[in-house]
């Protein structure tokens, strides 16, 4: 199949660990689109976040390398203290200044996603108590790429989404649980020719 | 005078009516970026000689983008404009894309298993030469040479520094860090195994560290471009951490290759924590001797 989307991207902060705990627990291993996530986490934090995100996903969890392909199926947690970027066909690090005070920073990834896969990219926004990722959803918005937004009033955190959609024009706002289908149903669009 | 096209496309964007039209002008402005990203790096080649075709395209679009935007150039064509008609635009250009962002002991587990698995090798050398690529404004540079004097190894050991930015290296040789970081950095400097008090080290003044002209007593700092320039000697010790992140995979090869050829029989090759020699051509001719810090040793 000639699917219409390549990449998903996810950005979350506060209240992320359970955010993308059920959401990935939600996923069926059948899924077939790679995902990167950057998680705001501190710069000495371990790798136990990719652990528990593992042992709840059916799809292969690992902490992302430079330079390592993108398959799929495939989930790449970004690694304390480095940017993730997306690459044409494979995933980047940096370790360029914080962007506003976060690295990583989800306006990075999802920016560095709209440049290298343009309209096929899916972002995703979730709980957290920052302005990080409006911009990136800006981006994504701008090449033609698909926004979600988690509901602000599901969050566990409201703030980062609420900002999102006070500035970015959503294609979807949603709960996890629909989130997770509405990712299903997305994967499997057939591209327009 | 120079056009800027993006608000216009769009609004154009805006109101293309089906979601067909959306999709395929969205896959033009990317198409039009990446040659107007090509034409750039070509321009930048050709008339000045600095290659960055190799790089990483994802950061270095994002660096010229953010160049652009502390520049107030609104397309990548007017940076090439510039480039090729102004000749103060390349120095400044320069100096946003290389990335000298860096800190001393980054990633402290590495310097304590280098303290552990390195030096007792470096012990048996008479001499040990030690190669710092892409060393950027010496931070590391001044870490390894105070875990080397502390293991007493400083009197046999010279440091080669190079980065492809000559401003970075003069900023470098003067050996004063910002004293707001001092803190994290001794912190890093105890997690990473360090034996005294990284105070011992520097003299504050104003809102400088200061640190010890001894310790750049065996280090000589010095222009290299990775992407350009050949081997320039055989050392024991190469350095060379989240510098190979910013390059393409083709180059990256290019610089493993020129470590591989500057590197002693049984010479140790350190990278950055998530770089590796994995998706490599050279994975086969190096033994990793802490497969978690990055730390390989050539084979022959």
């Amino acid at each position: 199949m000639n699917a219409r989307y390549a990449l998903v991207v996810v950005g979350t902060s506060t209240g992320g660990l359970h955010a993308l705990t059920r959401l990935l627990s939600t996923l069926p291993g059948s899924f077939r689109l790679p995902i990167l996530i950057v998680q705001h986490r501190s710069k000495d934090s371990d790798e136990r976040l990719s652990g528990l995100l593992r042992v709840a996903s059916q799809l292969p969890v690992s902490e992302a390398e430079d330079k390592e392909p993108l398959r799929a199926p495939g989930v790449y947690l970004c690694p304390p203290d480095y940017h993730l970027l997306a690459e044409a066909d494979s995933l980047a690090l940096s370790t360029e200044e914080p962007v506003a005070y976060s690295r990583p920073s989800i306006d990075v990834l999802f920016e560095s996603a709209a440049y290298s896969h343009g309209n096929a990219v899916i972002a995703v926004l979730l709980t957290g108590a920052n302005q990080d990722g409006t911009r990136g959803l800006q981006a994504v918005k701008h090449r033609g790429g698909y926004v979600i937004v988690q509901d602000p009033n599901s969050a566990e955190s409201g703030f980062m989404p609420r900002h999102a959609v006070q500035h970015v024009v959503a294609d979807r706002v949603l709960d996890l649980e629909q989130i997770a289908s509405e990712l299903v149903v997305r994967a499997s669009e057939a591209r327009v020719a | 005078m120079v056009t800027t096209p993006t608000p216009d496309l769009v609004t154009l964007a805006a109101s293309a009516a089906s979601e067909g039209r959306a999709q395929s002008f969205a896959s033009a402005t990317s198409d039009l970026e990446r040659l107007e990203m090509e034409l750039l790096l070509l321009a930048i080649y050709r008339h000045h000689g600095f290659d960055f075709r190799a790089y990483a395209p994802a950061s270095l679009h994002r660096r010229i983008r953010r160049h652009m935007g502390n520049a107030h150039i609104n397309t990548i064509t007017a940076l090439t404009e510039l480039i090729l008609h102004e000749p103060a635009a390349l120095q400044r250009l320069l100096h946003d894309l290389s990335v000298n962002v860096t800190a001393m002991f980054r990633d402290p587990s590495f310097f304590a298993e280098f303290r552990q698995t390195v030096v007792p090798l470096l012990r048996t050398y008479p001499t040990v030469r030690i190669w710092h690529a892409g060393c950027s404004t010496g931070e590391e540079v001044y870490a390894m040479s105070i875990l080397l004097e502390e293991e007493g190894l400083s009197e046999r050991c010279r440091i080669y520094a190079t980065d492809m930015d000559s401003t970075v290296l003069d900023h470098a040789r003067q050996g004063i860090f910002p004293l707001a970081r001092m803190k994290e950095y001794t912190s890093n400097y105890f997690l990473g195994g360090g034996k005294r008090s990284l105070s011992d080290y520097y003299i504050a003044k104003y809102d400088g560290a200061l640190f010890a002209p001894r310790l750049a007593k065996n280090v000589l700092f010095t222009q290299h471009n990775l992407a350009m320039d050949r081997s320039f000697s055989e050392f024991n010790v190469i350095v060379c951490r989240n510098v190979l992140i910013y390059f393409d995979r083709t180059l990256k090869d290019h610089a493993l290759s020129l470590f591989s050829d500057s590197l002693a029989t049984l010479g140790v090759l350190c990278l950055g924590r998530k770089e590796s020699l994995r998706f490599t051509a050279f994975e086969s001719d190096f033994t990793a001797l802490s497969a978690r810090e990055r730390i390989y040793r050539r084979n022959r």
